[in-house]
């Protein structure tokens, strides 16, 4: 039975591990590849690296890491940030990645997502999805999207409340709206090739107040590839729910690992008492 | 030594050789190959890339990795010219490792866009049939249905890492009992194979911790073992 999977997430900008809060307020939090090799022994399951910073200037730079991670860790890494063309994800692949997350590029040009699965196969292709909660009281563009609406259709504030909540896509490290709803983009992003999915709560982020679960839900109940949670992770109580509740295949946390909250098998061991098949290493047995 | 990203390509050079299995891994585009070369020389292998057919040459046993399709894999191997070289190695029982897409290339043809593969294993290489989520990613269990080298010192059931979405079912009639490890996600499907030089798994043991080096210096303890004694898998062929 195919494991539920816990994946340290490190970000990174100027070659080192950085953490913040809703994508600011940056802390050093450490060397990628001393922190991958770490999270390896103790039982992660994958490995995500986000170049937050992904200027075109430090590719290299980049490039390097890849390769430096790559040759420490022997489990499956996954690589973003700054990724726009087919020619730039295989560099990313031969230096060492499994996969490469697209975001912005994903959103600015969606054919990229097909021809990158068509180079190498779509289960290389991660899509990475930052999603903001649009509230109905400032009813946005996405959310009318999502929903057909369009100039002023036919509900008043009442129903507006009682609808499902929608998300819409941010773009640029969270700084930029997107004009897409998320689920929306979810499904296109698939069927253009995605073969996996890694949604990040821009609300949550940072915040250790939970992960969106309804968010996880809305998107897993229309999708078929497998979907990574991220953006709020507390303690292994969330991580079970974003499993359990979000039908999420992967959890993705960061701040709790980097600061020793919990460690991997914490999680893995609360993962396993709510019945959910992990991968028990023996430094987490 | 500081090499940074990609390997040296051709024969190892005389000191990279000191009495180490000489590994030839084929490098045809398809993805990452720097995780396979780190086990591979994790395992005390001297590993070179492959690109044509000449560095094979000074090889003793051969790895064919790749993730992605089996369409265009097969399209550059073709561009490479390295499909004859390729049979005759496993025709000539010298050692043969594939992983992932270097085992569906073994079977007759695969679903995926409806190619035509090497035909080394009778059957055929379909979709996963029932499975909940595909592509089929993440640590799945490997149930060992008989004893092989291989597998020694890694557990019945033990997790390894698989990213892919089809896969290639043995279908026998060639006397050769190629089935060794069966994994379910939904169906049940054959996630490694063995008969005499010829090994193959599904799963990336690259990529699978401790209990996929292990399987790695298998491999290499396996296929240094064969290596030396050339003369009996021939007689045996003959």
């Amino acid at each position: 039975m195919l494991c539920r999977r816990v994946i340290p997430c490190l970000d990174v900008a100027d070659g080192r591990v950085v953490k913040g809060t809703r994508f600011i307020d940056l802390v050093d939090e450490g060397d990628p590849a001393d922190l991958a090799a770490r999270y390896a022994s103790e039982g992660a399951d994958e490995i995500v690296l986000l170049d937050i910073g992904a200027a075109p200037e430090g590719r290299a730079t980049t490039l390097d890491l890849v390769s430096r991670t790559a040759r420490r860790v022997f489990i499956p890494l996954t690589v973003g940030g700054g990724v726009r063309s087919v020619a730039e994800m295989r560099e990313v692949l031969r230096a060492g990645a499994d996969k490469v997350s697209l975001n912005t590029a994903a959103v600015a040009d969606p054919a990229l997502v097909t021809r990158c699965a068509t180079r190498f196969g779509r289960q290389a292709v991660v899509v990475a999805i930052d999603a903001r909660r649009v509230h109905s009281a400032a009813l946005g563009h996405a959310a009318a999207l999502a929903s057909g609406i369009t100039n002023g259709g036919e509900t008043d504030g009442r129903e507006r409340q009682h609808r499902a909540p929608s998300w819409e896509v941010m773009v640029r490290g969270g700084r930029e709206a997107a004009g897409l709803d998320a689920v929306a983009w979810a499904e296109r992003a698939v069927n253009l090739g995605a073969g996996e999915l890694l949604i990040t709560s821009i609300d949550r982020d940072g915040t250790r107040s939970g992960y969106d679960v309804a968010l996880l839900r809305a998107i897993t109940s229309c999708v078929s590839v497998p979907v990574i949670a991220s953006g709020g992770a507390a303690g292994p109580a969330d991580l079970v729910a974003a499993v359990v509740e979000g039908g999420a295949d992967a959890v993705l946390a960061a701040s709790i690992f980097h600061r020793r909250l919990h460690t991997i098998a914490e999680v893995k061991l609360a993962m396993a008492a709510a019945g959910l098949p992990v991968r028990l290493v023996p430094e987490a047995a | 030594m500081s090499r940074s990203h990609g390997l040296a390509n051709g024969r190892p050079t005389s000191e990279q050789v000191d009495g180490r299995l000489r590994v030839a891994v084929v490098d045809y585009g398809a993805g990452n190959l720097v995780s396979v070369e780190q086990a591979l020389v994790a395992a005390g292998a001297a590993v070179t890339l492959a690109r044509v057919a000449g560095d094979l040459g000074g090889a003793d046993a051969l790895v064919v990795p790749g993730v992605g399709a089996a369409g265009p894999a097969m399209a550059r191997l073709q561009r490479a010219e390295l499909i004859g070289p390729i049979l005759h190695w496993i025709g000539n029982g010298r050692p043969y490792l594939g992983i992932c897409l270097g085992l569906q290339l073994l079977f007759e043809s695969s679903d995926e866009d409806d190619t035509s593969t090497l035909g080394v294993i009778p059957g055929q290489v379909q979709r996963l049939t029932g499975a909940p989520t595909l592509p089929h990613t993440g640590w799945n269990q490997v149930s060992q249905v008989r004893e092989h080298p291989l597998f020694e010192g890694i557990a019945d059931g033990a997790d390894f890492y698989f990213v892919h979405s089809y896969a290639g079912e043995p279908a026998g009639g060639d006397d050769r009992d190629w089935k060794l490890g069966v994994t379910t996600h939904g169906g049940s499907f054959t996630s490694a194979v063995a008969a005499d030089n010829v090994l193959g798994v599904q799963f990336h043991p690259e990529r699978s911790g401790l209990d996929g080096l292990r399987l790695i210096a298998n491999f290499v303890g396996w296929a240094s073992h064969r290596a030396h004694v050339p003369a009996l898998s021939a007689a045996k062929r003959a």
